[in-house]
């Protein structure tokens, strides 16, 4: 009982966490660099504790990540959703692949976001981006083995704790 | 009850991912996002999640007011020495411009006196701050810490103390966000300040520039050209300084010309904004004169303090 409390702890830690990231300023360079947080915790989410994650819950999440960026209302939940159902699709295969096996699929499923917000912002009548926009994918793929390791490490270290 | 599943084979986990699920929740954000999009009711939503989202806000925008103080703290005497001596000069300079203002203001004000148009001195000029936070690197906006409950209102313009930055798109009760000109759907009328050339300023997705569209070659431009607010369109009061011209070159169909704009405004750094309240509003169709004269005289006299 009291393992899973702490587990619920970093689990809701963590979202918070992405979300704080997401708003934190950055230099003016940096900025295209950002990657997307959230998906990449829900990721290690879905992969370690699929407890956590459904496809509701990624509506919701990125709902609130729309009121937190105030962009349009459902554009950050219709992308969790895609990305969480692909995610829940494969998860059984991708649990398994090596650490840099699982760093290309996160790859491929920003890409594949990247694309799915390109065709929102169209339809929403916007510019194209400039090239930078399809650099934040390749941060976040090098950036997928740090949060594997520390939300993993997080959630031995609490394990231990309580047993 | 999660402990009855943890262990559960994960081959089954296709279950919690139904196509049907997912084309329900996709069916479900297009739709929010066109009632959104149509008619922006679910900034109501915004405006009461806000309790929740304006601390989230100052907490993010935490990390870099630390690291700008620490760096502060940091930074070595002599470049803070030259620093000051440049600044004290700034003052000095500025000191002498803000009293000739005060007393340009003055009788300003005994003549407005005179006349009895107190009218055209409603003009309201507010600092505020900003506040850090970008919310999307892909659309040029910033956070402000004013909102309904300080007066700001949607459309506002915002300055800083060399030029235009942009305007109010929305507002929170305590934050409020500020699209800058730069942002590609943005578009700010302005004229020439050397020989009154109409034009539209449009923002191309850079933050250090603008871009003038669809020019007439013949027109009488030139790089170095100071570019104001034109007063047209109504959101911005006229005189205001926009930017410089920077480059002029032919558009793909050889018919217009189109212009590089360096804004004036630092719209990279944070610091303090000064947003310009709306002119109230008279009664019937207004007469163009004194709503366009008086933002140009008195708004100097009120941003002086700023440097």
């Amino acid at each position: 009982m009291n393992r899973l409390r702490a587990n619920d702890w970093l689990f809701w830690g963590s979202i918070a966490a992405c979300y704080l990231l997401q708003l934190m300023p950055l230099p003016q360079a940096m900025l295209p660099l950002k990657p997307w947080w959230l998906a990449l915790v829900l990721m290690y989410w879905t992969l370690e504790a699929p407890d956590y994650v459904s496809l509701g819950r990624a509506f919701v999440l990125g709902l609130v990540g729309d009121v937190f960026s105030g962009d349009l209302l459902g554009e950050q939940a219709l992308r969790l959703c895609v990305f969480c159902f692909i995610l829940l699709r494969f998860r059984a295969r991708l649990r398994f692949f090596p650490m840099w096996q699982q760093a290309l699929a996160v790859l491929a499923l920003l890409l594949n976001d990247r694309i799915v917000l390109l065709a929102i912002r169209a339809a929403d009548g916007q510019l194209v981006p400039a090239a930078s926009y399809w650099l934040a994918p390749f941060v976040g793929m090098l950036a997928w083995p740090w949060v594997f390791l520390l939300l993993d490490d997080a959630r031995a270290r609490l394990r231990v704790r309580d047993a | 009850m999660a402990l009855t599943r943890n262990e559960s084979a994960p081959l089954f986990s296709s279950d919690t991912a139904n196509t049907l699920r997912l084309i329900a929740y996709l069916a479900l954000a297009i739709a929010l996002m066109v009632i959104d999009h149509r008619n922006g009711w679910l900034v109501q939503v915004r405006y009461f999640a806000s309790a929740a989202v304006e601390p989230m806000y100052r907490l993010a925008a935490l990390p870099s007011r630390l690291a700008r103080s620490a760096g502060d703290a940091m930074s070595d005497r002599a470049r803070l020495n030259t620093r000051n001596a440049e600044l004290e000069r700034e003052l000095l300079l500025a000191q002498a411009r803000l009293n000739r203002l005060q007393s340009v203001r003055d009788q300003n004000e005994r003549l407005q006196q005179l006349l009895e148009a107190q009218r055209s001195l409603d003009l309201g000029v507010q600092l505020a701050r900003i506040i850090d936070v970008d919310t999307d690197p892909f659309r040029h906006r910033v956070t402000i810490d004013a909102g309904a409950r300080q007066g700001v209102a949607v459309g506002e313009a915002v300055l800083d103390a060399h030029g235009v930055m942009g305007q109010i798109v929305e507002v929170l009760p305590n934050t409020s966000t500020v699209m800058l000109i730069t942002d590609p759907a943005h578009a700010l009328p302005v004229k020439s300040e050397r020989t009154g050339l109409r034009a539209i300023a449009r923002g191309n997705g850079a933050l250090d520039s603008l871009e003038l569209q669809n020019v007439p070659i013949s027109a009488d431009i030139k790089p170095g050209d100071m570019l104001v607010t034109s007063g047209l369109g109504g959101h911005f009061p006229a005189g205001f300084p926009v930017g410089t011209i920077g480059s002029i070159r032919n558009d793909a169909s050889g018919m217009f010309a189109v212009a590089t704009v360096t804004p004036s405004a630092a719209l990279d750094r944070s610091g303090e904004v000064l947003i310009l309240h709306n002119l109230p509003d008279p009664v019937g169709p207004p007469a163009p004169a004194p709503a366009e004269g008086p933002p140009a005289e008195s708004a100097p006299a009120n941003k002086a303090p700023n440097p």
